[in-house]
């Protein structure tokens, strides 16, 4: 995956408490438009709140909304660490 | 009539709002070319009756779920007047998208802000005014929960009703003018309250404990709350049998009488005393999910649903089953993927639903002392699980998952009362009315079963037959010819089995219980509750396979292969019960 710039990395690498603005989603059309729609876009800060325990799912909070998504889906967010 | 269409995100209030403009009175309804059943409802709005009707939530429409075909079908091919915009008042940002697509159809559109009283809390500040003047259409806040602003809507939504008035669409640059015009966020705009609540509830070594205690609570609180009510209304029922039904139909043919006594008013009484204990059980499940725990419940468990090839939606979906599974088998609509959602609805049918709940209720209470009845019923919602998931592990790789898990968690929420007690209204109205019309049907079948071919002792009835029939499969089960019986009729619902009883051992209330232990012993009973839990749940849960899954091969699998675990599941417990 090309990341962008050397403080670009992907969503799942944040760790707890840390935010990062995102950068680009690389998703499929359908996934895409999900992630739009529930406040993944880019430009848009995203904060890493914590992970479920035996590699569950992540909770992450985009402006006022809380969102819980899997690991593989959290990689498609590239960001930039703030 | 005008018709009035509700639209909105899921997670917005849609249906609390559909029950604040219509009060109880919905009905399920079938469209042409809609696949889905929709809540619609009558309301008087000024001089005019029109007709509001619910469709599915939805985050987005260029999407391809089913949800999103119906509300996009819905609104080219039906006639709307008015669509109704349902957005989260803290969450515009995000949901204003959702309406400049919705403004695409041109068909007139109220832009209705819900839960403002959260947003307010949030410090967030909306100017509705300005709101509506950069996107020209009628916005107003309200909070559906308790009531406030409702009034406006309604003369907004009669307005747009009488002098329609259709803004185009808007580009996405006046979107967020709109947005940044008139919608304040502040820079640190969280729930602390929830915040807080997470921090324990959502702990990486306290949520999973957490979470299991609180399934487990919930349900010994339905029980030691709901089992003298039902004793009390059943010795009820006896008593208004004995004083006043038997002489009254005394001096009625024999025939008739027994049909009468023994079929129907036992049948139905035995159901009915069991109403209170499903009424405290659907209470305590809108407990759970109104206040948003069963999205954290998704959270905790979706690492070990994975595993299984399902996910935390699955969990949830699981969870609703032991209400009741045609709700559930529905709700997997939400998934994308269909190899997810035939696995989901694959497993779904173990859950232990409030049908099933009743027949064990009775049997855990004839052959169990009280002090371990919970245990005992908590091991069945063990083993529903159990089964549920090596059916899952065995499953899996027939329906493969490649559905995004993208799930929103909602702050906390107080319900209302009165939530709680419109959502546990619904779910008892739809279980009686399903009830009701199983059972006298079934009861009365049963009833001519055991009475004939009229033999003095009851050897030479079809029920006997039937019964001594199948003992060579049923037998090493423990299973007698009577249980054989009310298992047969449990394939057409389980609300019949303990009315059939009623009529199989021509008893009911205490006396029923007293011939069932007599006769059979815990060991018996436990693998009659093992095959019940795990065989066919109902005809309608059948049904609604068929329908959603529209393929027969699968919906045969779906009754096979449960009946088979049952057969397993049930012999193995009785031998080893029986030889060590």
């Amino acid at each position: 995956m090309r990341l962008h710039g050397p403080a670009a990395c992907t969503l799942d690498i944040l760790a707890p408490g840390e935010s990062g603005i995102i950068l680009a989603l690389d998703a499929g059309q359908a996934l895409y438009h999900r992630l739009a729609a529930l406040g993944l876009r880019s430009g848009k800060t995203v904060r890493l709140i914590r992970r479920a325990r035996f590699g569950g799912p992540f909770h992450v909070r985009v402006g006022t909304t809380d969102l819980m998504l899997r690991a593989p889906d959290a990689r498609r967010v590239q960001v930039r660490r703030a | 009539m005008k018709r009035i269409a509700l639209v909105g995100m899921p997670n917005t209030g849609k249906s609390t709002l559909f029950n604040r403009l219509t009060g109880a009175q919905a009905k399920v309804g079938n469209w042409p070319g809609i696949t889905v059943d929709l809540l619609s409802a009558k309301l008087l709005l000024g001089d005019a009756m029109v007709e509001l009707v619910d469709l599915p939530g939805i985050y987005d429409l260029r999407g391809f779920s089913e949800d999103e075909q119906v509300v996009t079908t819905f609104l080219r091919e039906q006639s709307v007047d008015v669509v109704l915009v349902l957005l989260n008042a803290s969450q515009l940002e995000r949901q204003l998208p959702l309406y400049a697509q919705l403004a695409r159809f041109g068909i007139p559109l109220v832009l209705v802000l819900n839960m403002a009283d959260e947003a307010a809390a949030l410090g967030i500040t909306i100017e509705r005014d300005a709101l509506a003047a950069w996107l020209g259409v009628p916005v107003c806040l309200i909070s559906a929960k308790h009531g406030q602003g409702t009034e406006q809507l309604r003369s907004l939504m009669v307005r747009a009703l009488h002098a329609p008035a259709q803004a185009a669409p808007p580009e996405e640059a006046v979107i967020e003018a709109a947005l940044k015009a008139a919608v304040h966020v502040p820079a640190q705009a969280s729930h602390r309250l929830t915040e807080k609540i997470d921090r324990v509830l959502l702990d990486p070594w306290l949520g999973l404990p957490l979470f299991f205690g609180v399934m487990f609570l919930l349900f010994e609180a339905v029980f030691w709350l709901g089992t003298p009510v039902q004793n009390a209304l059943a010795a009820g029922f006896s008593a208004l049998r004995a004083a006043a039904l038997e002489p009254a139909l005394a001096a009625a043919p024999v025939p008739l009488s027994g049909l009468l006594l023994d079929g129907v008013y036992n049948g139905l009484t035995t159901v009915a005393s069991f109403v209170p204990l499903i009424i405290l059980f659907f209470l305590a499940m809108a407990i759970v999910e109104d206040t948003g725990y069963l999205s954290r419940a998704a959270f905790l468990i979706d690492a070990l649903m994975a595993r299984f090839g399902l996910d935390g939606r699955s969990f949830v979906m699981i969870l609703m089953g032991f209400g009741c599974n045609v709700p559930a088998l529905m709700g997997t609509r939400v998934m994308r993927s269909r190899g997810l959602r035939l696995l989901t609805m694959m497993v779904i049918p173990f859950s232990l639903c409030s049908a099933r709940l009743q027949v064990f209720l009775f049997f855990i209470a004839a052959l169990f002392p009280p002090r371990i009845a919970p245990l005992v019923l908590f091991s069945l919602y063990v083993m529903s699980i159990a089964a549920a998931m090596l059916t899952s592990l065995l499953f899996k790789r027939r329906f493969v998952n490649n559905d995004p898990f993208v799930l929103e968690i909602p702050p906390y929420r107080f319900p209302t009362l009165r939530q709680i007690a419109l959502r546990g209204w619904h779910e008892v109205r739809h279980f009686l009315r399903r009830a009701t019309r199983f059972i006298v049907a079934g009861v009365v079948l049963v009833w001519l079963l055991t009475h004939f071919p009229a033999a003095a002792g009851g050897g030479g009835t079809w029920a006997a037959q039937l019964g001594a029939w199948l003992s060579p499969v049923l037998g090493p089960l423990g299973i007698d010819p009577k249980l054989t019986l009310a298992l047969i009729f449990g394939f057409v619902a389980k609300e019949i089995v303990i009315g059939s009883l009623a009529v199989i051992y021509a008893r009911e209330g205490g006396a029923l219980v007293s011939a069932i232990a007599h006769q059979i012993d815990w060991v018996q009973a436990y693998s009659f509750m093992l095959f019940t839990l795990i065989y066919t749940p109902c005809l309608s849960t059948i049904a609604t396979i068929r329908s959603e899954a529209r393929s027969a091969a699968f919906s045969v699998a779906a009754v096979a292969w449960p009946l088979a675990l049952a057969w397993l599941v049930s012999f193995a417990f009785y031998q080893a019960a029986r030889h060590f």
